[in-house]
């Protein structure tokens, strides 16, 4: 059965584009700070995603303490509760997990993994982290405007949004979140041109699209998807904008708000939906490949094992990216959309649940017949395959229009969408952290504080979101800051609300175990050598920890195979790397 | 050992934990009891794919986990392997969504013979509208609400005149009579949602959405919104009694048309401003 298809081709071909003349800092400012270096790049892009997440963290927090222990707590309000709600989800979805998968791990992994000097337009790279960074500035004011932030929920609906019975609605909250929001695409758009043109123009010889690592493809096939994903949401904030500013009615109808006629009219709520899903539905995927992808090379360099099906698994990457956006209106089956538009979406919203179980089957036969070291980014590796699996099968309930009839709007969908785009994606995050940690700083993290953190964060997330499906299921409904005294919800809900809220907190807390190996390695961590895991893929060949301007010194490296020569046969160590021309090749030239 | 043992427990736990849970649906009281069994059925084909796929992973890890000297096998593909869960994942997600697409055409083609009633949503509270004698609603629009026409209904439609408005009290529903629920809101979207009937759907100002069913249960039961609309979202609470025929029809000969409202101002105009 056998097949090794993927060993090197007879001859590598020559080098179609010139060596680029590398911009050269020369000062502190444009060495750290306004570094047109992508490894620099990623590390600032990294460092404000992780920073703008601790608040959503500690949102989350918030939001557990009210709803474990309602009416405890004087300063949380229905309108700091919404505000909390609101700005917890859209900063985890957009500016923590969007922008640490593309303009994190994309920026540090996406030239060294293809053999690059840098991206293709490191000024363009610098700028969009630029405004990211402003992106996130004008989030982060908008707590402190009059009124406060918008309470409107991360999918911000129309007409409500822009109202004031809302809060933020009439003041700067919701002008603020819109601004950002359209500069964090205009950020997100220059970056993402670059990853793609990089993948597509930037590979080193020899690195064709079917050896790239599964990490690129996800990170690749994510992008595109977002570069076209992106502009739907940006029209949909601008619009809403000149609704709210202007008083347009692009997504207002006529209505009375509290007995005033409004000079609103014609306009449609529906139509901000199928933007915003049009949108929306492509960033759980935008969220979701880079994690498939970085998860199958995780898996398969400690497993000492070749990624299964990688032919299967990249067509599987863009064949979900494709499929995603045909799938949106299923977050819109009680939108009151035309029902017949029900059984197109269940049907395509079932239909990928193909590929997506594929490659979930992929990576657990990667393990089948493996050498399995179970350290701290193989454990995070099995957690993803669990929550995400979990996550995956609930979205069977939710896709299948008649399931999602009486589930919808519940905390069931809480529960299933923390599974599959909240806890699996982080948990491959911090896979990642403590697998490239080593190449970013030259040092280990430490394996035992590692492993705690894991365990608790894991065990603590399943007892969190597994439990919270139940809630759901009994109808208590999503976005309510208090149980309410209706007769269909036991005393016992409560009960488990506080306890789902204990284990938010224990997970929280634990986080300070991961800062805190973060900051101590640094210094202290073992020395880990250019190549700790042993891994064959391009970065961790390079001749400096960390590596140096430039990537590769003098000479780009000649990539002869696959990046999956995990214990090839007759091979002298267990793995061969990407540019090693390794005892294979005479045998397969034949 | 460890590893594998502590998936092995939290599938184990979670199993558990899904048969002894107190957590479950309250008991339905429309005729979507399929909607119950589709979910029963959902969780019985994704629970075994759980349990099975997640104790395989516990077996790998268990027997292949990293030993001194092991050699990992090299197998990049298995087209044959692969064909085969990429058909049986096939079969199962036909399974699911065949019967879920069955019973979705039912729930969007309403019976001819299901009454209409509207249920009209706006921050932070429920009205209600029953067709009168002409058994035929009025037209209605946002923009003729005014304090003494607080639904918007049309005064020139004949049909209106003899409607039946509900606002501030209970709406009531006969066990066994069809219903068509006509949804719509004054302001933002709303979403009207009782548990117990299983069908939702959102209220969106602008245009008129539905869904029917059947009462099956008399009772007493909540009304919740389901769709975030402001401050007030968690509380706007309401209620719907399913009646007997005869006290249905009882409590339906008390309420007032639309037509008697607008004439005698008095009593009714003060009892409308005073609702929250
Ligand atoms: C310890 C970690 C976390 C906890 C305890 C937590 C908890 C919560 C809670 C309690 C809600 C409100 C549910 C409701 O009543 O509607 C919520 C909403 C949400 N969370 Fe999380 N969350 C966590 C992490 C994440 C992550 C990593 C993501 C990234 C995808 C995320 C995305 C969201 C989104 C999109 C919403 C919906 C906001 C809305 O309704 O507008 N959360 N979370
Ligand atoms: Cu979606
Ligand atoms: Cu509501």
């Amino acid at each position: 059965m056998v097949e090794t298809k993927n060993t090197s081709p007879p001859s590598v071909p020559p080098a179609e584009v010139d060596e680029v003349e590398l911009y050269h800092a020369k000062s502190f400012w444009t060495k750290y700070v306004f570094s047109q270096d992508a490894k620099v790049i990623a590390i600032q892009y990294s460092g404000v995603a992780i920073a703008i997440g601790l608040v959503a963290l500690v949102l989350s927090s918030l939001i557990r303490l009210q709803l474990g222990f309602p009416e405890m707590f004087d300063f949380i309000t229905p309108e700091t509760y919404y505000q909390f709600v609101t700005m917890h989800g859209m900063i985890m979805v957009v500016y923590l997990l969007t922008a640490l998968f593309l303009g994190g791990f994309g920026n540090y992994l996406i030239p060294l993994m293809i053999g690059a000097r840098d991206m293709s337009f490191p000024y363009v790279n610098m700028l969009s982290f630029w405004i990211y960074f402003l992106a996130v500035l004008v989030l982060v004011g908008s707590f402190f405007v009059p009124g406060g932030p918008t309470g409107a929920g991360w999918t911000l609906y129309p007409p409500q949004a822009i109202l004031s019975g809302t809060p933020g609605g009439k003041g700067l909250g919701i002008i603020l979140m819109l601004v950002s929001l359209a500069l964090f695409i205009v950020g997100f758009t220059m970056g993402g041109l670059n990853y793609v043109v990089t993948v597509l123009q930037g590979r080193t010889r020899g690195m064709t699209m079917m050896r790239l690592p599964l990490t690129v493809w996800g990170i690749f096939t994510a992008t595109v998807l977002a570069l076209l994903a992106f502009p739907a949401l940006l029209v949909a904030t601008v619009m809403m904008l000149f609704d709210r500013l202007l008083e347009t009615s692009f997504f207002m109808p006529s209505l009375v708000e509290f007995g005033d006629q409004l000079s609103y009219g014609g306009g449609s709520p529906i139509l901000f939906q199928h933007l915003f899903w049009f949108f929306g539905h492509p960033e759980v995927y935008i969220v979701a490949l880079p994690a498939f992808g970085i998860v199958s090379d995780l898996i398969s360099t400690h497993a000492r094992k070749n990624i299964f099906g990688y032919r299967m698994m990249v067509w599987a990457i863009v064949g979900i990216g494709a499929l995603s956006f045909i799938v949106w209106a299923h977050h819109m089956y009680v939108s009151g959309m035309h029902p017949y538009f029900g059984f197109f979406f269940a049907t395509t919203t079932l239909i990928i649940a193909v590929p997506t179980a594929l490659k979930v089957y992929n990576w657990i036969l990667t393990l089948w017949n493996g050498n399995i070291h179970l350290n701290t980014p193989m454990l995070f590796s099995l957690g993803f395959i669990v929550t995400f699996l979990n996550g995956g099968l609930t979205g069977l309930f939710l896709g299948n229009v008649i399931v999602d009839i009486p589930l919808s709007d519940t905390m069931f969908v809480v529960a299933h969408f923390h599974m599959v785009m909240g806890v699996a994606p982080i948990l491959v995050v911090f896979g990642a952290i403590y697998h490239w940690y080593p190449k970013i700083s030259g040092r280990m993290l430490d394996e035992r504080l590692g492993k705690i953190h894991f365990w608790v964060t894991f065990v603590g997330s399943y007892l969190i979101f597994f439990p919270m499906h139940y809630i759901g299921l009994v109808g208590v409904p999503r976005r309510y800051p208090e149980l309410g005294d209706a007769a269909f919800i036991p005393d016992s809900v409560a009960t488990l609300n506080s306890f789902i809220s204990l284990a938010a907190f224990i997970v929280g807390i634990a986080q300070i175990l991961f800062l805190y190996n973060l900051f101590w390695s640094l210094r202290k961590g073992r020395p880990s050598g250019p190549n700790p895991w042993r891994a064959t893929t391009l970065e961790w060949q390079t001749p400096h920890t960390p590596p140096a301007h430039g990537n590769f010194g003098p000479e780009l490296p000649l990539v002869y195979r696959w990046p999956y020569d995990y214990s090839v046969p007759g091979a002298s160590e267990d793995f061969l790397a990407q540019n090693d021309p390794g005892p294979l090749d005479s045998e397969s030239s034949t | 050992m460890g590893v594998a043992l502590a998936i092995v427990i939290i599938v184990i736990g979670s199993v558990v934990f899904h048969l002894l849970s107190p957590w479950w649906w309250t008991p339905i009281a429309t005729n979507w009891g399929f909607m119950d069994d589709m979910i029963s059925f959902t969780f019985w084909i994704t629970g075994i794919v759980y349990v099975v796929i997640l104790l395989f992973v516990a077996y790998c890890v268990y027997k292949f986990q990293y030993r001194e000297g092991r050699v990992a096998a090299y197998e990049p593909e298995n087209t044959k392997l692969e064909i085969w869960l990429t058909i049986l994942t096939s079969l199962g997600v036909v399974a699911l969504l065949a019967p879920g697409l069955f019973v979705w055409f039912q729930f969007v083609n309403v019976p001819e013979e299901a009454t209409e009633v509207e249920v009209v949503g706006q921050q932070w509270s429920w009205s209600f509208r029953l067709p009168g004698a002409d058994g035929k609603l009025g037209t209605a629009d946002n923009r003729l609400i005014s304090e003494d026409n607080i639904l918007g209904i049309n005064p020139k439609d004949p049909y209106g005149q003899d409607d039946i408005i509900i606002d501030g009290y209970d709406l009531h529903l006969a066990v066994g009579r069809p219903v068509k629920m006509l949804l719509r809101s004054v302001d933002v979207l709303h979403n009207f949602y009782v548990p117990e009937f299983r069908a939702k759907m959102d209220m969106v100002p602008g245009m008129i959405t539905y869904f029917w069913m059947e009462p099956t249960r008399i009772g007493t039961y909540d009304v919740l919104c389901a769709e975030l609309c402001g401050v007030g979202h968690g509380y706007m609470g309401g209620t719907v009694l399913i009646d007997t025929d005869d006290d249905y029809d009882l409590w339906i000969s008390e309420q007032t048309t639309f037509a008697e409202m607008t004439t005698n101002t008095g009593i009714e105009f003060t009892k409308l401003v005073e609702d929250p």
